[in-house]
Formats: C-alpha cells, sequence, structure tokens
C-alpha cells in the first residue's frame, strides 16, 4: 500500500490520517510524504510491489495528478495496481476520474472503516483475478 | 511443493529481474517476504551473483536521522556513478500487524533516478532491528547489479544488532542529547560500530558525545587493527557525508586488506544456515508432531517443562531415534 501526496500542496493531515487508519487495520503503509509526482509515485509502487496507490489532493489539481499517475501506471505495467484517492474533488469530476483508470474517490465525511473494508475487498479481489503478489 | 507452471514462472521472473528488470525485482522481494515455498529457488539462483556488492549498514536509535543520512550517502554513491540500493526497515505494530514505513519521506530525491532502488520492509514480529527476509532481499540487490546496497534498520536500542551480520560495514549513527547513554550502550550497540556518525552535530553536546566515543574507544581497545573513526554530520544539510564515505571506502579497504572481509563472511554464512535451519527444523517439525500444541498447553499449566517438551516432540518427529539426549 503506497499513500502519496501529490503536487504543491502541503496539506498532509488527511493523507497521514489515512496511512494510521490502514495501518491500524493490518495493511503495511508506505507513506511517501509530501510535493511527490506521478512519476514517483509510479516508481515508489513499482520497487514497493503496492497492491494499490492512494493520492490525496487538496489543490485543485486533481484531474492532472489523478490522469497522468494512471497514464504514467499503465505504461510502467502496473495495470493491476488498484489506484484510489481522496481529497476536494468537485462530485462533476468523479466520473471522468473513474475512466482514466481511478478505482475508487473518497470525498471529504468518508469513515476510516468504510475506506478499510472497500479496499480490503478490492485488494482481495484483486489477488484473486490476477498475478499479483 | 510448486507445480511446473509455477515453478517455470519464477524462472522467468529471476530471468527479468536479473536483466534488470525493476517490477520483476520487486515482485520477488515480495516472495521473498512471504513465501517460504518459493525461497529457496529464489536464492539459488541469486546467490552467487549476489557477491560484489559493498553492503553498508546504517544502525541507531530512532529519531537519530539514519534516513536523512542513508538519503545523502546514497546521493554520493551515485555521484561516484555507482547503483545503489536501499533496504529500509520499520518496525510492525505488534497489535495489528500493519506497519507505516516512513523512510521514504527523507529520501524522496532518489525516487525519480533509475540508479536507486529503494524497498521498504516491515519488520514483521523478527527481534534484531531487521526483517526477516532483510537479508534476502539485499542479496537480491547485489544480485541485480547494485555496486552498493544500504541496509538501514529500525530504530534500534541496545541489543538489536542484527545488521552486522549483514553488513560489510555497520555505521552507528548517534546525536546528542541521549544524556550518559553512551555509557549504557557500551556493549551493544557501540560495539557493532565500525564507523560511528554523531549526526545533528550542529546540536548541542555533540562535542560531548564525541570526546565521550573517544574516551571509550580508547579504553576498550578491542585488539583489532581497525579503530572506528568518528565522523560528525549534519544530514539535512549534508555537512560531513564526504568525510563518512571516505571512512566507509577506507573500512572496506581494511576488511579486503587484512583477511578479515572472509573472517566476516564466515561468520555470517554459519549465522545464515543457522537461520534457514532452524526454519526447516521448525517447520519439519510441525508438520511431523500434530500433538505441538497439546506440548504448548502442557508447558502452559507447568505440567511438563519447555526441555521435557522439546525432548519428547523431537523423538515423536522421528528427525532422531534418540531425542536431544
Amino acid at each position: 500500500m503506497v499513500i502519496a501526496k501529490a503536487g504543491m500542496d502541503g496539506h498532509d493531515r488527511g493523507a497521514k490520517v489515512v496511512a494510521r487508519v490502514l495501518r491500524d487495520a493490518g495493511f503495511e503503509v508506505i507513506y511517501t510524504g509530501l510535493y511527490q509526482t506521478p512519476e514517483s509515485i509510479v516508481a515508489t509502487a513499482l520497487q514497493e510491489d503496492a497492491d494499490a496507490v492512494g493520492i490525496s489532493v487538496l489543490s485543485a489539481a486533481h484531474k492532472h495528478v489523478f490522469s497522468e499517475t494512471a497514464r504514467e501506471m499503465r505504461q510502467q505495467g502496473l495495470d493491476d495496481v488498484i489506484l484510489f484517492g481522496g481529497g476536494i474533488i468537485p462530485p462533476g469530476d468523479v466520473e471522468w476520474l473513474e475512466q482514466q483508470g481511478v478505482r475508487r474517490l473518497f470525498l471529504p465525511g468518508t469513515s476510516g472503516p468504510e475506506i478499510v473494508a472497500w479496499l480490503q475487498q478490492a485488494v482481495s479481489a484483486q489477488r484473486a483475478s490476477g498475478s499479483g503478489g | 511443493m510448486e507445480g511446473p507452471e509455477e515453478h517455470s514462472s519464477l524462472a522467468a521472473l529471476l530471468d527479468r529481474a536479473l536483466a534488470g528488470d525493476g517490477r520483476s525485482a520487486a515482485r520477488l522481494m515480495t516472495l521473498l517476504e512471504s513465501d517460504v515455498d518459493a525461497t529457496p529457488a529464489i536464492m539459488s539462483r541469486i546467490y552467487p551473483l549476489a557477491g560484489h556488492a559493498q553492503v553498508i549498514g546504517v544502525t541507531g536509535p530512532p529519531g537519530a536521522g539514519k534516513s536523512s543520512l542513508v538519503d545523502k550517502l546514497a546521493a554520493a554513491f551515485r555521484a561516484q556513478g555507482k547503483t545503489v540500493g536501499i533496504v529500509a526497515v520499520d518496525p510492525s505494530s505488534p497489535f495489528t500487524g500493519g506497519a507505516l514505513l516512513g523512510d521514504r519521506i527523507r529520501m524522496q530525491g532518489r525516487f525519480s533516478d533509475p540508479g536507486v532502488f529503494i524497498r521498504s520492509m516491515a519488520s514483521r514480529g523478527q527481534p534484531g532491528g531487521l526483517a526477516k527476509a532483510s537479508q534476502n532481499v539485499v542479496a537480491l540487490m547485489a544480485a541485480t547489479g547494485k555496486d552498493t546496497v544500504i541496509i538501514e534498520t529500525v530504530g534500534v536500542g541496545q541489543e538489536e544488532i542484527d545488521v552486522v551480520r549483514v553488513a560489510d560495514t555497520t555505521v552507528v549513527v548517534l546525536v546528542p542529547g541521549l544524556g550518559d547513554a553512551v555509557q549504557t550502550m557500551k556493549a551493544g550497540l557501540l560495539e557493532a560500530a565500525d564507523v560511528f556518525a554523531v549526526n545533528k552535530a550542529d546540536y548541542e553536546g555533540a562535542e560531548r558525545l564525541v570526546k565521550d566515543l573517544e574516551l571509550m574507544l580508547h579504553l576498550g581497545s578491542s585488539g583489532s587493527a581497525w579503530s572506528p573513526p568518528i565522523v560528525k554530520t549534519i544530514a539535512t544539510e549534508g555537512s560531513g557525508v564526504d568525510q563518512l564515505v571516505g571512512s566507509l571506502a577506507g573500512h572496506f579497504d581494511y576488511l579486503q586488506g587484512s583477511g578479515e572481509y572472509l573472517k566476516r563472511r564466515r561468520r555470517a554464512a554459519v549465522a545464515e544456515i543457522d537461520g534457514v535451519l532452524r526454519g526447516q527444523l521448525m517447520s519439519a517439525i510441525a508438520r511431523r508432531v500434530p500433538a505441538f500444541d497439546v506440548y504448548a498447553s502442557q508447558v502452559a499449566e507447568r505440567k511438563c517443562d519447555p526441555y521435557t517438551a522439546a525432548d519428547r516432540i523431537l523423538r515423536e518427529s522421528g528427525l532422531t531415534a534418540e531425542g536431544l539426549g
């Protein structure tokens, strides 16, 4: 599990809270810190052999960050890695982002257990379906 | 045991990793961490190829600046044209099994450099400052062509010094402000040092710490021809890093020139075989003695002592007819 903060956006409280919630649910969470680029996020996911990548964006750059990350993941052959995210994202953008390859977006107000439950289900489904490790 | 199909996919994964494919190497690392059946086949393929890298251990108490120092060391080795593997170990929660691996936060400058491969590992309950598979992951990094492999331990106290069995050269990172800790740490962590880094050297008490270490080294002359140098560093600014790199090179030269390298390799080999044997014996016993849990209950209730239980388990396993006698 890789949790990243992308772009010029210093607000990492949300990402840290999610990282902590996932840790407490038994995940091994790699937290990358601030100011990641799509390239650095994908390089991390590749080296860590991550099952999933979560990105928090609060800077209104969500369209760019998520679509570029999804594109870079496909380019590096990480099609089977789950991309999800959260942050301040207008509901109108959610469908477009999901078309770009984001599996799920959690908007403000989502509870920790909700994220955990979705992720556990998504990871086990992914592992069952593919070569995932 | 694996079927032939699984076996061939593992062989293909090994081929790709050894040809330089990072994703395949990452997959193999996951297998080394989590698949005891696949591990022997991976190791028998990579072990002969893993001998050329210099392996540097970085250890020290939590918050000493190990990750920042590793980052700066990696940058310095890259500047020398060397490729670098980093294995960064952080603790797992003993309660949930989860882990928050944050060493990468200090290594952001390396993420986009294809000459650096960073792998985070959770300790998964292993004592000693490393994860169980750390040594094997280090070997894989070496086998896939990394010139230098740096292994960063969890933040350690006094005795978690397994890293000395994995690393050629061990750096112990200390910081001022640990009070009289130097005294109490004499045995254990401080003895693990081939090189000392006194980090946060701009903080109050750094000079005093250096003096304490000098005195300790002077008093405790180990009879070794190598006396650990003490290097002052400020990892966040990169100051002292060049001297540290020089000391690491000096130690590596010493190891090879003095024959100490082979002696250490031999000691490490004994420990490695020991670890594998224990694991294999335990799993063989667990397979052959279904009543293991019954013995555990008897010992827990003090109806039987652990020595008698072990003796009976060993007899029952059929591994030896005589038991422990």
